[in-house]
């Protein structure tokens, strides 16, 4: 008797907890990668946000950029698991696909930081105003001087490279491509540009050829701060670091400290965890009202410099440092 | 197969090295900048890292195996070198030693599947590619090392001669090179290396334990990538998680546009470093030039399928 009460009221408890997790919102977050700070950044703003709106979070990444088959299942894994709404840092353009068809079942895609067409809405930094932002910057340190540009890109054919390189060329007062745009402006300012992949080793290589092409370069945009790192220490190693003005994109604590320490001038920073939180709320929203998000949402960037010039507003790196991603 | 106590001069090994002075050649008539000491000394110092892993590399594809995890064990050596400098204050040389240990031990962990397990090389070294690079990802939350001592760049600085900087990590190289050079041309584990390559069975049969050598190989192999990791943090002045992600395959590049076979037992060391060379001269050169640095990744696919296509008509010549 004892025995089946006990039977009975666990039964009844499996009952309402699974009933509760059916009425409870389930959205999921892809990413890129699983360890980049800046990813893991923004699903900490995704799980606080969840937690906070009582919502179910699933999570998946790819095993490195550009690794779109893992971002393609998790999309059909995750509207199979019952996602109302998904959240996805695109990985590229192979997707698009797999996005239409959970969309045709109901699901709400969100693109969160990388745009790719077909998504409901865009959560993103705007990345031709994070180079305007620097551009402007850079040409405001420089000064009169005859400008002599090293221009340190992704790889080729990525939006956001494209987005930063033209927006960094547009705010230094060059001919550039507008933001939608994917090809690569160049003019006879811009004497040298090199491939990084975003990474420190390749951002030095390249920035030591082009000093071989032209050592009288005197300012380096580049697409992230792993890669000013690296081009700081081509300069550096070529007696250079000095007169150099580099500048940079992302925010990420590391590369607010190389700006406090002088080796980037500035850099735009973005921030991954409002983007997220922004996207779950917006699941949450769909799952109440069956209302959907749409268009483009400007998740902000501030321009971090070590030093202010005069005529362009930007803030200190102690800011920066308060709002970054990755280990302070 | 015919067993000469003569070792004729492979024409074939040639074959690089042509390829070699043609790109340099060309670029010379492209950019004025290009034929200096100082560039050129720059070009090695771009490829140390990538050459010394092919080092490794070679080794393991003269006794006809091949390692897809040697990046990501080189990047796995870095960031236990520097972190265990930086993080737990250890004496440098003492963190440079702990971080050539743990890369010895993978070539080891790959030796020993391949003979004691009987794995296939490809799918051992996959596995452990991966097992490398999670545990690298993991042990450094995917964070760059920095504010290394300086011991750890010392490898990265350079002294002159006449006008030209050479970097201590570009002398390192070479003597890396000649040492395999020499120990494989003209002493007995060497020659027994290459006997294993070619023929495993007849190897056996002479007396030599196959096993051994391999389980020796892969384990010299994983100490080359360590010797590669001390390089990368030289040259970035950084433990740097992401290292290496491209490099696993480049160093197979340089070795088969070095000219050695696939099919093992074949090859010439030297081989491997101008194949390494060839591949940042191209990408230097077409800088100089302003021309994008996808075609230098065209241009590289192109050599390699050449470079294979002459190993296999090099083969059927010789049967």
């Amino acid at each position: 008797m004892k025995l089946s009460t006990q039977l009975i009221l666990s039964t009844l408890t499996l009952a309402t907890s699974a009933a509760f997790a059916a009425d409870q919102p389930v959205i999921g977050l892809i990413t890129k990668t699983e360890t980049n700070p800046f990813f893991v950044k923004m699903k900490e703003g995704a799980q606080a946000e969840a937690k906070k709106a009582g919502a179910k979070l699933m999570t998946a990444t790819g095993k490195k950029d550009g690794d779109t088959a893992s971002q393609i299942t998790a999309l059909e894994n995750m509207a199979a698991a019952g996602a109302k709404t998904i959240l996805i840092t695109s990985t590229g353009d192979a997707i698009i696909p797999t996005v239409k068809k959970v969309q045709a079942k109901g699901v709400q895609v969100i693109a969160l930081d990388s745009p790719f067409e077909g998504a409901d809405a865009l959560f993103a930094t705007d990345n031709y105003k994070a180079g305007v932002l620097i551009g402007q910057y850079a040409k405001a340190a420089l000064g009169d001087k005859p400008a002599k540009i090293a221009m340190l890109d992704l790889f080729p054919g990525h939006p956001v490279g494209a987005q930063r390189h033209n927006g960094f060329m547009s705010g230094f007062g060059l001919k550039a491509n507008d933001a939608k745009s994917n090809e690569l402006s160049s003019t006879a300012e811009t004497v040298c540009a090199g491939d990084t992949d975003g990474n420190q080793a390749k951002g030095q290589t390249a920035m030591e050829n082009c000093l071989q092409k032209n050592p009288d370069i005197n300012v380096v945009y580049t697409i992230n701060e792993p890669a000013a790192a690296g081009a700081y220490n081509a300069l550096k190693k070529a007696g250079k670091e000095k007169g150099v003005i580099i500048v940079s994109v992302d925010g990420g604590c590391q590369g607010v400290k190389d700006t406090a320490a002088g080796k980037i001038a500035a850099t735009s920073q973005q921030y991954p965890l409002k983007m997220a939180s922004m996207g779950v709320a917006a699941g949450v929203e769909y799952a109440k009202t069956g209302k959907k998000v749409s268009g483009y949402v400007d998740t902000g960037v501030t321009l971090i410099a070590g030093k202010a010039v005069a005529g362009v507003d930007s803030k200190d790196t102690k800011l920066g440092l308060d709002l970054c991603w990755g280990n302070k | 197969m015919s067993t000469t106590n003569k070792r004729p001069i492979p024409w074939g090994a040639l074959g690089p090295w042509i390829a070699l002075a043609i790109t340099c050649l060309f670029f010379t008539t492209q950019s004025d900048r290009f034929l200096s000491g100082e560039n050129l000394s720059l070009v090695l110092q771009q490829v140390m890292v990538v050459g010394v892993l092919a080092i490794g590399q070679t080794l393991i594809i003269l006794t006809a195996g091949i390692d897809l995890s040697c990046g990501m064990v080189m990047a796995l050596g870095g960031v236990v070198m520097t972190k265990f400098a930086v993080d737990y204050g250890l004496n440098p040389y003492a963190a440079i030693a702990c971080g050539l240990g743990v890369t010895t031990g993978f070539g080891l962990l790959n030796g020993m599947l391949v003979t004691r397990v009987k794995l296939p090389p490809f799918i051992v070294t996959l596995g452990t590619l991966n097992i490398a690079f999670a545990i690298t990802q993991i042990y450094s939350e995917a964070q760059t090392v920095t504010n290394l001592p300086d011991a750890m760049t010392t490898l990265g600085n350079t002294f002159n001669i006449g006008s030209t900087e050479v970097s201590l990590g570009t002398v390192t190289m070479l003597v890396l090179y000649a040492l395999a050079w020499f120990i494989l041309r003209e002493t007995a584990p060497g020659r027994h290396l290459y006997a294993v390559g070619n023929n495993p069975e007849a190897a056996r049969l002479t007396g030599i334990s196959v096993d051994r050598v391999l389980v020796i190989v892969y384990s010299l192999a994983g100490l080359f990538y360590g010797i590669a990791a001390m390089l990368s943090v030289a040259r970035t002045g950084v433990g740097d998680p992401n290292a290496g992600q491209t490099e696993n395959l480049d160093a197979i590049t340089a070795v088969v546009l070095g000219g050695t076979s696939l099919f093992g037992g074949r090859g010439v060391i030297l081989g491997s470093l101008v194949g390494a060379v060839i591949v940042g001269v191209f990408r230097n050169g077409l800088t100089l030039m302003g021309v994008a640095s996808v075609y230098q990744t065209l241009i590289t696919g192109i050599l390699v399928i050449l470079a294979v296509a002459a190993d296999q008509m090099s083969r059927k010549g010789a049967r």
